[in-house]
């Protein structure tokens, strides 16, 4: 004892009991979980499950609930499938920024991998619709233009606009534009039906139909514009505004100028 | 004699020796037009109306005018094998195969645009100045007939391509037609060749859009420019410039260059927009079926207030008797267009009547000098924004994140509160520039510029402004208020006491104007 | 006032300065130039730009270069001609006012006495107001005259009938998926899923336009607890699939706006909104009248089908719609 307390005033005193300190606490907690972790490692779909519970209950259980079973201002989660949140996580809308009429494309916040993680906790929770996988996805060869079209205009039109560029729906909801969202994207809308947007099961629009709508959109979004820039592809209003903008206006000043006296 | 002249001289030789028309093309060629630049506005009316003709006239050597179904199988990739009338089929062969035929297209389209707007705007110079009085109120008249015309034909001509767009607009059309009590169902009926869509619609109105109209407008344009040309054109007032005189630049040459050089700058101009800015892009709208419609459907913006005001008309009809009349149509579509245009139409006489005023006029008014016809006008002006603007809300709810409901109700109120609005605030408007127009001629214009004088005032010097500008402020007449007695010499009752009465009510507030500047206060001030 | 005042005329620098006059001259002969070359541009594009050639353009994004090409070619053409015109007069014509004389409108008294005259003579030698036996054949001539036109156009289009009142679905007609034309078992419908149906006709790829008018139907599959509707209402529809006409009974647009979550269906023409669970009851809008419900059922294989024709006219109202 009196050999220890010799040296209890020695200056590497202080740091040597620091890091036998560390040491200590490091090894217990190593220990203590590795034995935890060890029986869980086996499965990699329980990890994401579990991960994605994490998550979930870190960023989305304030407003969907603990269980996901919903709220007064979040809708229930169990049963919307993989899909649902590949969709809604994927594209940012969720979580929600703010609780406005609708959530908004923005960036995400969370990353593919953590996305996945929660796709697969919200899917434990009931059978729902699954994620696209890419082999289904190949609208270039299974999809038809012209027949996407037609489709597009029966069933997308009148909520998206003919070119896809969005449109009004009541009370300040809206169709958000198609224009630049990942075909993945568009068929898991086309199967969970997100917020206002209506379910179009396999059924009545066949996966096949759905690769024609695809191809569509992502053609309506390539072409160019055949006749010169088109203020949007909204239609009439933005032309009759160009029309008396620039097309009265350049003539007025024209006028002005014309019967201007020359200095 | 150079040969140039001995040329002509020989023409002219031939001309006059079998027409005799020295005189008349001499007096002509002389004939002097005032310059303004709002005086143009005629004129881009007029181009405009030159150049639908040209490319129409293009237009038609490859458009086919039928319903029948086609299958097409042009270049357009995303159309192809689709089923659709010959019409919008033989629009996409124009738009992509024929080689300027988009463009042709586009100036069709943008010409019509810009008509329609010049001749509103036009039309409200020629309000907003005075230019309806007599004697050109026939000439008002078919110039409100050229803007009806004008809507119609335009709703015809973007109607032909049937595309989906104005497809959904023809079914509006039809749901009007059949709305009138009675004969709606036969006239819709006898129109499209049977029920909407039918197969006649577009055969019809193209020779309509091609033919008869265009005949017409024809007709009416001479006539309505012959009467300019006859009654010699108005001009502000100005130094030198009476009742009865014209003071501007003789046709040939001066005239002639401006004028024909403006045409090519109008046509110049539509050209440019048809080439840089797409118009009425048909095939991304895809073939007209009743089926579909798109978000967003709105008719060209000349129709576009029509549209804002069916949109916010109330769900009012009366089904009584086994029938129905649907007043949420027939209001907004008929009865207060009608009464709109009627109104227009026959302003230039109620104007006479209020002011009691049978004189000739060919002096311009500056709008400040009548608040009350200026506040009219900016009334009126006001009502259609505020339906243009409920015709685009979903545009406008969808771009600025708004909500179509709240545009609604602005819409449905602001119709009733926002014109009188306008016109409260328009004429105090025009009698407060009154009122600077007086300061500015008694006082002169403000400098800027402080001077102390001796005993220590500051005072703005002011500088007189020139004998143009003056003899500008005073050129306009004193409104006065009728006088029409209750009693007429012998102390009997006049007949129509409450027209009369109303009439001088009328007059009264028409007459409201700040006191033009007496020849004596001028004097004053020149001692100053 | 008076024209003898005339307005003051100051001299153009092109008046009196020489080298002003030749820079004016110049300036009008490169706008000359400029529309020349405009049209060379056009021709230029024309013959020998394909129509398969993009450009980038910046802000405007790709062009097509023969489009654009004739299109500024054709617009600098005639631009630069007026502009050329336009300041050729400005410039160097002369822009000396001239004043012309305005006559009195109305004709002299001795015109006025001479027109009455000749009226009055005119009239007199045709004796129309003493010949009552001419004026009154002549006036039942011109009657009857008038008529013929008006009948020569009554072929224009068949009389309406019923056509308004009946559309293709009748009792036991199935409902098929459009486009596709697939029957569609209850089973294959989610809830809040949408499908847009046409009903089954002898040949349906021949659909005519009058037709699609009037049938497209619109089904919805909501909860049955959703549903606020009266006992007979509720018995049109089947397992929570609920079918109203597609027509908006306003001025006839394809109403298919479905929200899934408020259950409302929105017109886009002129904004009438519906309420699905209390039968398609307007709620917002110009429309007048709720959009009609199809009674449905399904059939021995399961396949939804429609029970019976629809109870009204489906569409926007006319005066002989019985709309009680």
């Amino acid at each position: 004892m009196k050999r220890l307390s010799r040296y209890r005033r020695h200056k590497a005193a202080g740091p040597f009991l620091l890091i036998l300190a560390l040491l200590a606490i490091g090894t217990t907690f190593s220990v203590a979980s590795a034995t935890v972790k060890q029986s869980t490692t086996t499965f990699a779909r329980s990890a994401a499950i579990d991960e994605g519970k994490q998550i979930f209950l870190k960023g989305c259980s304030s407003c969907h609930g603990l269980n996901a079973e919903g709220g007064a201002i979040a809708p229930s989660l169990i049963g919307v499938g993989a899909a649902s949140v590949d969709f809604q996580v994927g594209t940012g809308r969720m979580p929600m920024a703010d609780m406005s009429q609708q959530a908004m494309r923005k960036k995400p916040v969370y990353n593919a991998e953590q996305t996945a993680a929660l796709a697969a906790y919200v899917a434990s929770l009931a059978p729902g619709p699954a994620i696209p996988d890419d082999s289904v996805l190949n609208y270039e060869r299974d999809g038809n233009t012209a027949q996407g079209g037609e489709l597009f205009r029966n069933n997308c039109a009148m909520c998206h606009n003919f070119a896809g560029q969005g449109g009004a729906l009541t009370q300040g909801k809206y169709a958000p534009t198609l224009m630049g969202v990942e075909p993945k994207y568009i068929y898991e809308a086309l199967i969970t039906g997100p917020q206002s947007m209506p379910v179009f099961s396999d059924k009545t629009i066949t996966p096949a139909e759905k690769l024609s709508l695809i191809k569509w959109i992502k053609s309506a979004e390539a072409e160019p514009n055949l006749g010169g820039a088109t203020m949007g592809r909204i239609g009439p209003v933005t032309e009759g505004l160009l029309a008396w903008i620039l097309g009265i206006g350049l003539l007025i000043g024209i006028a002005v100028w014309l019967t201007t006296r020359a200095r | 004699m150079t040969p140039v002249e001995k040329t002509i001289g020989n023409v002219a030789n031939f001309v006059d020796e079998r027409l005799g028309a020295a005189g008349w093309v001499k007096k002509s060629l002389n004939k002097v037009f005032p310059d303004h630049w709002s005086f143009m506005l005629g004129e881009v009316c007029m181009y405009s109306f030159v150049i639908l003709l040209l490319s129409g006239t293009f237009l038609t050597f490859w458009f086919d005018p039928s319903q029948r179904d086609v299958i097409y199988n042009g270049v357009y990739e995303p159309l192809k094998g689709l089923k659709m009338s010959a019409a919008y089929a033989s629009t996409l062969d124009i738009s992509f195969e024929v080689r300027g035929g988009l463009l042709m297209r586009q100036i069709h389209h943008w010409a019509a645009n810009i008509f329609m707007a010049a001749i509103v705007a036009h039309l409200l110079r020629v309000f907003f100045t005075g230019a309806f009085r007599k004697p050109r109120e026939f000439n008002w008249i078919l110039g409100i007939l050229l803007l009806t015309l004008g809507l119609v034909e335009g709703l015809f001509g973007y109607s032909l391509p049937d595309d989906l767009l104005s497809g959904t607009g023809l079914r509006i059309t039809s749901a009007i037609i059949q709305a009138l009590p009675v004969v709606g169902t036969y006239i819709s009926f006898f129109l499209f060749g049977g029920a909407f869509p039918g197969t006649g619609f577009i055969p019809r109105i193209f020779t309509l859009h091609i033919l008869i109209i265009p005949g017409i407008f024809l007709a009416v344009i001479t006539i309505h420019v012959m009467l300019v040309w006859y009654q010699k054109h108005t001009q502000f007032p100005g130094v030198g410039r009476t009742e009865k005189n014209v003071v501007g630049h003789p046709i040939l040459p001066v005239y002639m260059a401006k004028a024909g050089g403006f045409f090519f700058v109008v046509f110049g101009v539509i050209a440019f927009l048809s080439a840089v800015a797409s118009i009425n892009p048909i095939w991304l709208y895809g073939p007209y079926t009743p089926g579909q419609i798109s978000a967003g459907s709105q008719p060209d913006w000349y129709m576009g207030w029509l549209d804002g005001l069916v949109r916010m008309a109330p769900p009012l009809e009366t089904h009584a008797f086994g029938h129905t009349i649907s007043w949420n149509i027939l209001i907004p579509a008929l009865i207060v267009p009608g009464i709109l245009f009627t109104g227009m139409a026959l302003y230039p006489f109620i104007e006479s009547w209020i002011t009691g005023d049978k004189r000739e006029h060919h002096l311009l008014d500056r709008p400040r000098n009548v608040p009350n016809r200026t506040a009219l006008g900016v009334m009126s002006i006001t009502f259609v924004m505020v339906c243009l603007i409920n015709g685009g809300n979903d545009i406008l709810a969808t771009n600025f994140h708004l909500s179509i409901n709240q545009i609604m109700w602005f819409s449905r109120i602001g119709v009733f509160v926002l014109p009188p609005l306008a016109f409260v605030i328009t004429k105090r408007l025009c009698l407060s520039l009154q009122r600077a127009d007086r300061d500015l001629l008694l006082h002169g214009s403000e400098t800027g510029r402080l001077l102390r004088l001796p005993h220590g005032e500051f005072v703005e010097v002011h500088e007189p402004i020139s004998t143009e500008k003056a003899f500008l402020l005073q050129s306009h007449e004193q409104p006065i208020a009728l006088e029409i007695s209750e009693v007429d010499s012998r102390g009997v009752r006049r007949p129509g006491a409450l027209k009369n009465k109303v009439q001088r009510r009328l007059s009264k507030a028409h007459a409201v104007s700040v006191p033009k500047v007496s020849e004596q206060e001028l004097k004053e001030i020149e001692h100053h | 006032m008076d024209d003898s005042i005339a307005p003051a005329h100051a001299p153009r620098s092109t008046d009196i300065d020489p080298k002003a006059e030749k820079r004016a001259e110049q300036q009008i002969a490169i706008l000359f130039g400029l529309s020349g070359l405009g049209s060379l541009l056009l021709i230029y594009s024309y013959v020998f730009v394909t129509k398969d050639v993009f450009i980038f353009i910046p802000v405007m994004g790709n062009q097509n270069a023969q489009q654009l090409g004739i299109g500024i070619g054709m617009a600098m053409s005639l631009f630069f001609l007026g502009m050329a015109a336009i300041h050729w007069a400005k410039t160097l014509m002369s822009d000396v006012e001239v004043v012309n004389h305005r006559h009195e409108f109305r004709s002299s008294d001795e015109d006025r006495d001479a027109f009455v005259k000749t009226v009055k003579t005119g009239a007199a030698a045709a004796g129309l107001g003493r010949r009552k036996l001419i004026k009154r054949s002549l006036g039942a001539a011109i009657g009857l005259f008038a008529l013929p036109p008006v009948l020569l156009l009554r072929d224009l289009g068949p009389l309406p009938k019923k056509q308004l009142e009946t559309t293709n679905w009748k009792a036991g007609t199935r409902l098929l998926t459009d486009p596709g034309n697939r029957p569609i078992l209850a089973s294959d419908l989610e809830v809040g899923a949408v499908v847009q149906v046409l009903p089954a006709v002898e040949h349906e790829d021949e659909r005519p336009l009058s037709d699609i008018a009037k049938d497209p139907v619109l089904l919805i599959r909501l909860r049955e607890q959703d549903f606020a509707l009266t006992p007979e209402k509720l018995a049109m529809t089947h397992d929570g699939i609920i079918a109203f006409s597609k027509i908006c009974s306003h001025m006839g647009c394809a109403v298919a706006l479905y929200e899934q979550q408020t259950k409302h269906l929105l017109c886009p023409c002129h904004q009438s909104t519906f309420d699905v669970p209390r039968g398609a009851k307007v709620i917002f809008g110009p429309a007048a009248r709720p959009l009609p419900q199809l009674d449905i059922t399904v059939d021995a294989e399961g396949y939804l089908i429609a029970r019976a024709a629809f109870s009204e006219p489906v569409g926007p109202s006319f005066w002989e719609r019985n709309s009680q």
